[in-house]
């Protein structure tokens, strides 16, 4: 087991990070559940520990790999399993979204109408909640969290499309650079697509400001509110990951770890960044242009 | 490369880890992380067999004698999730860590950090599970399904088990993307994909719905956390939300669930009947294409688990056709298993008894679905016991049967012991008859119309709730019985050392290599001699 013939695939001999990560991720959750659970505010020190672990494992974990992987430890065959890990989670992300945007899908077109007496829901209308137009948006029959306005699609919505499709295309220019060799190009066009990346968080939580105080939208606003602020949300979060993950690219780029033939960590990230990149464009479209 | 071969290689890398610590908790080895993964789920068996306990035994007689509804509630909740999550799958991802490396001549799973930390979650999440019955308001006491809103009005447990549930999730996606990747990108040189073993197949398609449909389920109870903690209204009417929403998600998950607990028992069927019946499988390639159409037809058919819920009349009948389409494919496997069966040598060795035992039971339970699957008629027995009676068919003689008999057929491969075959056939008439006086007597409970989840029942139901309790404490008694068998055969106390077949003429490249297998197989990369295969195929 010795030898780092890399004609043979590389098995590790043992496997520090993973309990450490399940120590961090123990508690996080717990740290979560008992500050969700309790009445007073007080910090959860628990859940804020349980972040630190799993950084500290993210760090010790993935800078064990990127050492492995400099002094080419790796082969092909590896390096397809990296590729075939990075696919398939990145798949389980679709689907995440997917649950969120079938929820969408399924309130606009089915429960709120029926609430609202179409089909068969007449009698759940007249005798539950007779008056109710069932039109969308809606914060539901019971005007749960008060009056709300919408998010204008062709402002801030309409600027961050362009930043993120541009930070697509920034990144692709920067992938084909690296792919020629072209080092100085590629750290430069990385750092537009951080700055893009940044740009369009900074513009996010804006209106999330401008939602919570001036238009009356919150999490709490019914149904509206809620789809809206999960699914831009949990999006926003990917964005936030992705953004990270394209300045340690970055960090590894000036570093020298890509090569033009072998820079799977960058590909992954770039893949990461583009399925980021559609969701939000599904986002524009069904959430707030729709 | 010092050595040449590694088949048939008697002392090859037989390195073991030493201590505790970095033989287990730091393992990288897919033998090491299979055995994990399989004593885990044999002790979650426990756990979950002995909240069924309680519950039979509160059942025992009508009126209540031994627990509070809202604690059996609970119990009912924590048995079934502890027995999907925490028994079922783990026991099939430990079957899929220890065989799917040796039967495609992979020297590891794709990606052995990440598939210690898919195993090493699981305690966590289960010890956060189960800290639950200790808080105020108790554990979750909705059923496995979660339904809000009634899950939402229990005490402090929803917080702890949402995050549980991620946790496995996580644990559960990782595994999946870890066989993949082993499958698709670790067959030594010659080993096609319609040369596979069916365990593998459907190992594959498994992995693939357990990526597909985890994290829908991480979607419908993250709603449910937000629904509860933080002002949202997914699953509420007031703020133009609907609780069917969650069933919709849920079952969304739920249904390609059951297949990811039934899928990898087909395999391990599909491996055990050709040995013991001495012949190849009949229809591989049948097997295979049924597997598939069965994981496609279960992302399309979730909502024939609610058709009394209220749904328009067109999604009724679709529903109601695109499940009864799902007997085809099975009809095939079912059909392919007993042709196998058919003019073969047959001998009925522990494990072949499971397996018959599993394709007679299993098709009953098939059947009770397929009854259910007529809408208008589930309106009848929906919520009854004739739902339990059908989903422990399918569940405990259908995927644990299949477990246990994966066990006596591989444990031999595993510890280098053979078992006592005659205390595992006296485990298997007493299982087998004792899960039938168990489960049978449901049907006919619930077609009397007794609900299911009540800790009380009208005295009529008695009789038959005595018949099912008697059962269930014999078929628990069982299973210990069970591990003591299993304790047995790893310390090699009653057995004798097992051959490297193991069976005669058993193919598969698992039983060329000795017994018990070494620490390390197949690390030379060697392609595969299509004698030693069971699936040679024409294409």
């Amino acid at each position: 087991m010795s030898n780092t013939n890399t004609e043979q695939y590389f098995v590790p001999h043992k496997a520090r990070w993973p309990i450490v990560g399940s120590i961090g991720m123990t508690l996080t959750a717990v740290g979560a559940a008992t500050f969700m659970n309790s009445s007073s505010s007080h910090t959860p020190v628990l859940m804020y520990l349980g972040f630190a672990v799993i950084i500290f494992m993210m760090f010790g974990w993935f800078g064990e790999v990127v050492k492995e992987s400099e002094s080419q430890m790796y082969n092909e065959q590896v390096d397809t399993s990296f590729r075939m890990g990075m696919v398939w989670f990145i798949f389980s992300e679709v689907m995440f979204f997917a649950c969120f945007f079938g929820a969408l899908w399924y309130v606009r077109n089915f429960a709120v109408p029926w609430l609202g007496g179409e089909g068969t829901g007449s009698w759940t209308n007249n005798e539950i909640w007779s008056g109710y137009e069932g039109v969308w948006p809606t914060n539901g029959p019971a005007n749960v969290g008060g009056e709300f306005e919408l998010i204008d699609p062709y402002h801030l919505p309409l600027i961050n499309t362009i930043l993120l499709m541009a930070s697509s295309i920034t990144l692709t220019i920067a992938h084909h650079a690296l792919i020629k060799g072209l080092r100085k190009k590629t750290i430069g066009w990385l750092i537009a697509t951080v700055i893009l990346g940044a740009t369009f968080l900074f513009y996010q939580a804006e209106e999330y400001i401008e939602a919570y105080q001036h238009l009356g939208l919150t999490l709490g606003s019914g149904i509206y509110g809620s789809t809206f602020f999960m699914l831009t949300g949990f999006h926003g979060m990917h964005v936030t990951l992705g953004a990270i993950m394209l300045t340690v690219i970055t960090i590894r780029m000036i570093k020298g770890h890509f090569k033009p033939d072998s820079h799977f960590g960058f590909e992954a990230v770039a893949w990461y960044w583009h399925f980021v990149d559609v969701v939000w464009i599904g986002l524009f479209i069904f959430v707030y242009i729709m | 490369m010092s050595h040449t071969t590694t088949l048939d290689h008697e002392h090859d890398h037989d390195h073991k880890p030493k201590g505790f610590v970095n033989r287990w908790l730091m393992t990288t080895n897919h033998k090491d992380i299979g055995t994990l993964y399989l004593v885990f789920a044999l002790i979650m068996f426990i756990a979950g067999g002995a909240l069924a306990m309680i519950i039979r035994l509160e059942l025992f007689q009508p009126g209540l004698q031994f627990v509070e509804p809202d604690f059996f509630n609970q119990l009912t909740t924590m048995h079934a999730l502890i027995m999907v999550f925490g028994a079922v799958m783990p026991a099939f991802v430990g079957f899929a860590n220890w065989m799917i490396p040796m039967m495609i001549g992979a020297p590891d799973m794709a990606l052995p950090r990440m598939n210690n930390w898919s195993f090493w979650i699981l305690p966590f999440a289960f010890i956060m599970l189960g800290s639950t019955f200790f808080m105020d308001g108790g554990a979750p006491a909705a059923g496995w399904t979660l339904y809000p809103p009634l899950v939402l009005q229990g005490g402090k447990n929803l917080a702890f088990a949402v995050f549980a549930i991620h946790m496995m999730g996580i644990s559960s996606i990782m595994g999946a993307i870890n066989v993949i990747a082993t499958i698709m990108n670790m067959r030594a040189p010659n080993m096609g994909y319609l040369k596979m073993p069916l365990f593998v197949w459907t190992w594959l398609i498994t992995a693939f719905l357990l990526i597909a449909v985890m994290p829908v389920f991480a979607g419908a109870v993250t709603m449910l956390l937000t629904d509860h903690y933080f002002g949202t209204t997914f699953f509420n009417a007031a703020g133009g939300g609907d609780p069917v929403l969650f069933q919709h998600i849920f079952w969304f998950f739920g249904h390609p669930e059951v297949y990811i607990m039934i899928l990898p028992s087909f395999g391990i069927i599909s491996e055990i009947i050709p040995t013991f019946a001495r012949k190849p499988l009949f229809g591989y390639v049948s097997m295979v294409y049924a597997s598939a159409a069965i994981a496609f037809l279960s992302f399309i058919v979730w909502a024939h688990h609610m058709f009394s819920v209220g749904m328009p009349f067109g999604a009724e009948l679709y529903f109601m056709y695109a499940t009864m389409l799902i007997s085809i494919p099975t009809g095939v496997k079912v059909f392919n298993w007993v042709a196998t069966m058919w003019k073969g040598a047959m001998t009925f060795e522990t494990p072949m008894l499971f397996a018959i035992a599993f394709v007679i039971l299993f098709t009953i339970g098939g059947f009770s679905g397929l009854m259910m699957s007529i809408a208008p008629a589930d309106f009848q027995y929906h919520d009854t016991y004739f739902i339990v009676a059908h989903f422990h068919y399918v569940l405990v003689t259908g995927a644990v049967f299949a477990i246990i008999g994966g066990v006596y057929y591989w444990i031999p491969k595993w510890t280098g012991n053979m078992y006592s075959e005659r205390l595992g056939k006296i485990h298997f008439w007493w299982s087998t008859i004792s899960v039938n006086v168990l489960f049978f007597p449901q049907h006919f409970l619930g077609l009397a119309g007794m609900p299911r989840r009540i800790p009380d029942y009208s005295t009529q139901f008695t009789e038959f709730n005595m018949w099912s309790s008697i059962g269930g404490f014999a078929f628990g008694l069982a299973q210990v019985f069970f591990c003591i068998i299993v304790w047995r055969t790893v310390k090699g106390k009653g057995t004798t050392k097992a051959t490297d077949r193991v069976w005669d003429s058993a193919k598969g490249l698992e039983w060329f290599v000795p017994s018990p297998a070494p620490h390390h197989t197949f690390q030379d990369g060697a392609p595969v001699k299509d004698e030693q295969l069971a699936h040679v195929s024409s294409h």
